[in-house]
């Protein structure tokens, strides 16, 4: 008898675990929390930004569930993020991201950091039909491949040095010079963001018919670029383009000043997150450094009010930070795209959050969010701005200039 | 491409600034490549730490610079740090290796490269560092030459210390035992030579020139957790063209290698600088065997 109670005991241990799992299997929305998920990266080479980014979702999480939560159906529901440590391998992402969909039935997905990692991801979201706001996957590879359940609230990375090539078309115009005598010299990384980065020079270049004269591409462990730049003290352009992640801006930053670059114009991706004004000092300045969002714009919504209110809470809740990075900023952006998308869907039904995602249009402290069919965000520029006096001030689109643009640099 | 052959027969100068360049970061390959071929040759141990023991040499300075204390004064420290880190290795993971086949110590050490650069970076994160030395630029031939100090000194600290080191293994007890122990571990040992003593001196001695080396790449260069890999492919290449107990041949072939990653660089592109190093290496070792088979049949 005890024997025929330990079994029925057993079983139906194992018949509850078992409706356990399966109930969480189906959990997208547990109780009165939905549950997001993202897996980002924690350690290795990605992990600075990686945790810039998940301060970003935090904050604005922390922020929307303090002032209510998200309604749906008259009811409030609170914001929930499962994380996993990718490592900054792109295999252990998709990895991770299976895990997320298929174990822990994690319906509404947020990015992870950098291209690459979103490159993995994104078919295994897509392929289990869950969407993904990313807020850190800038490459335009990742929106020519049809994807359908793939948001970006970040400007594409072919925008990133465009403005500059413009800037430097208009000055040379501006002193007599022909389009064609403009010159234009290139360092790219060999890697998919920078060669992103390229193209979109590359389309801007011919659109104003400057003149490319060196073509170079940087080997990813670069740490030394003397010859590229020896070539460019020979050839003297009148702009400077170099993109190649932190490693690039700070090797290009060291460099330039040790071989006394003087060129007018020197436009890079990735100043601040090399931190080329505290290593390099003076030798910085006039640089020109795009990025996807600054403090000083006049962007607001509600949640968070102005820019400047962000940042200063961003400050306020977490310790360390000087300045307050892109990266996290357009994380919490990503979160208050699904806020937004969850209430006007009044739905967790993953296709009408879907179509609701498509069809957002809206105002936020990170810039208008409004996207493409391919889900890349259209409606919010990219900003440039100058080293100026070891300070970052916008100069172009001239709608958010704070300061006029100093021409020519001089070697320092 | 020949736009660029055509700018270096324009601007003579520009071959004197490339290899100015060249020679001087060159300098420090070949300190690290004969600490490679140390080990190597002593104890037939093939390091791919190498590189890793490098940046962590680099981190070493860039640490002691971010508290105030000068990169050329941090040298010895790290050197030191450096030399107890190898000892500590070779104890516990090396001398485990020495006397096993080839693979063995390729993946020992690979695996100790996987850990080094994991460790820094969750020590330090994985961004860019640099150590600030604080020196200025020259300029010459009316700025169309420059010449960093950073890399100067540390050019003529290279060379202090490879002359230290020959001078070391020339004339003091150990550097003879460690020349002994090359020529022929178990004969040493009859003569009353500890190897196991000179295995770990040998090693922990790498470490120290690695970390020295490391220093002046973080003067001159930028550091990153993961950089390991192009300094250990560089030392590869660079003992490998010089065969090992060859400290002329070392010297030469670093230089060589410096040089050669410059004009490469300037001529086809930064994409080519690193290909050419390989290519460079492919085509030695081709050399070498044909030279060998010639060998082989005059020996029959």
């Amino acid at each position: 008898m005890s024997r025929f109670i330990k079994l029925t005991g057993m079983a139906m241990g194992v018949a509850a675990t078992a409706m356990m799992i399966s109930g969480t299997a189906n959990a997208k929305v547990e109780g009165d929390t939905i549950i997001l998920g993202s897996a980002i990266s924690f350690t290795g080479k990605y992990s600075t930004n990686g945790i810039h980014a998940k301060n970003g979702y935090e904050l604005a999480i922390k922020k929307i569930n303090e002032g209510g939560g998200v309604k749906v159906g008259g009811k409030s529901y609170m914001l929930k993020v499962i994380y996993y440590d990718d490592e900054s391998t792109p295999a252990r992402g998709a990895q991770l991201a299976e895990r997320l969909i298929k174990q822990d039935g994690v319906q509404f997905m947020l990015g992870p950091y950098s291209s690459g990692l979103t490159k993995a991801i994104a078919p295994v979201t897509e392929k289990h039909k869950i969407p993904m706001v990313e807020a850190e996957g800038a490459s335009r590879s990742l929106f020519t491949q049809g994807y359908k359940y793939l948001f970006a609230v970040l400007s594409t990375s072919e925008q990133y040095l465009a403005s500059a090539v413009g800037l430097a078309a208009e000055i040379g115009k501006k002193n007599g010079k022909k389009a064609g005598d403009i010159t234009v010299a290139m360092a790219f990384e060999n890697d998919p963001f920078s060669l992103d980065v390229r193209a979109g020079v590359l389309d801007d270049v011919k659109k104003h018919g400057l003149k490319v004269v060196i073509d170079d591409k940087l080997p990813r462990d670069l740490s030394d670029m003397t010859a590229t730049l020896t070539k460019v003290r020979a050839i003297k352009p009148d702009l400077l383009v170099v993109s190649g992640h932190s490693k690039g801006a700070a090797t290009a930053a060291r460099q330039i000043k040790e071989l006394k670059i003087d060129v007018p114009m020197i436009a890079m991706t990735h100043c601040e997150a090399a931190k080329v004004v505290k290593k390099f000092g003076p030798s910085t300045n006039d640089f020109l450094c795009p990025t996807q969002w600054a403090e000083t714009l006049s962007y607001s919504d509600k949640l968070f009010g102005t820019a400047m209110e962000y940042d200063t809470l961003f400050k306020a809740t977490f310790e360390g930070y000087k300045n307050v990075p892109y990266q996290a900023a357009q994380a919490s952006a990503a979160v208050q795209v699904w806020k937004d998308a969850f209430e006007r869907a009044q739905s967790f039904d993953k296709d009408k959050v879907r179509d609701a995602l498509a069809a957002t249009d809206m105002k936020s402290f990170y810039g208008n969010i409004r996207f493409s069919k391919a889900g890349n965000n259209i409606a919010k520029p990219m900003v440039l701005r100058q080293i100026q006096n070891g300070e970052y001030k916008v100069v172009a689109p001239t709608k958010w200039a704070s300061d006029p643009v100093n021409w020519p640099r001089k070697a320092q | 491409m020949f736009d660029n052959i055509a700018l270096l027969g324009m601007a003579p100068l520009l071959n004197v600034q490339l290899l100015l360049d060249g020679l001087l970061i060159g300098a420090i390959f070949a300190l690290a490549a004969y600490g490679l071929a140390l080990v190597w040759g002593v104890m037939n141990v093939k390091n791919l730490a190498q590189g890793d023991f490098v940046i962590m040499g680099g981190y070493i300075a860039v640490v002691l610079a971010n508290n105030g204390i000068h990169p050329i004064l941090g040298l010895p420290l790290a050197a030191v740090v450096m030399f107890i880190f190898g000892w500590i290795m070779y104890r516990t993971i090396i001398r485990r290796v020495v006397e096993r086949d080839m693979f063995t110590s390729l993946l020992a050490t690979f695996g100790i490269a996987i850990v080094l650069a994991q460790s820094l970076n969750l020590a330090f994160g994985p961004d860019v560092q640099v150590a600030k030395s604080g020196f200025e630029t020259m300029s010459m031939f009316g700025g169309n030459v420059t010449i960093s100090q950073a890399k100067l000194i540390a050019f003529v600290l290279a060379a202090i210390l490879a002359t230290g080191l020959v001078l070391f293994m020339k004339n003091s007890r150990m550097g003879q035992a460690i020349r002994a122990t090359a020529q022929d571990a178990r004969a040493a040992k009859v003569m009353g030579i500890d190897t196991d003593r000179v295995y770990a001196f040998t090693f922990a001695l790498n470490a120290a020139i690695c970390g020295a080396a490391g220093v002046l790449i973080a003067m001159v260069w930028v550091i990153q957790p993961f950089f390991g890999i192009t300094h250990s492919i560089r030392s590869f290449v660079i003992v490998t063209a010089a065969g090992f107990g060859n400290l002329p041949g070392v010297i030469i072939a670093g230089l060589g290698l410096g040089g050669l990653e410059q004009f490469s660089g300037f001529i086809l592109g930064a994409e080519f600088q690193q290909a050419t190093v390989v290519g460079t290496l492919i085509a030695v070792l081709l050399w070498r065997q044909i030279q060998q088979r010639r060998h082989r049949q005059v020996v029959e």
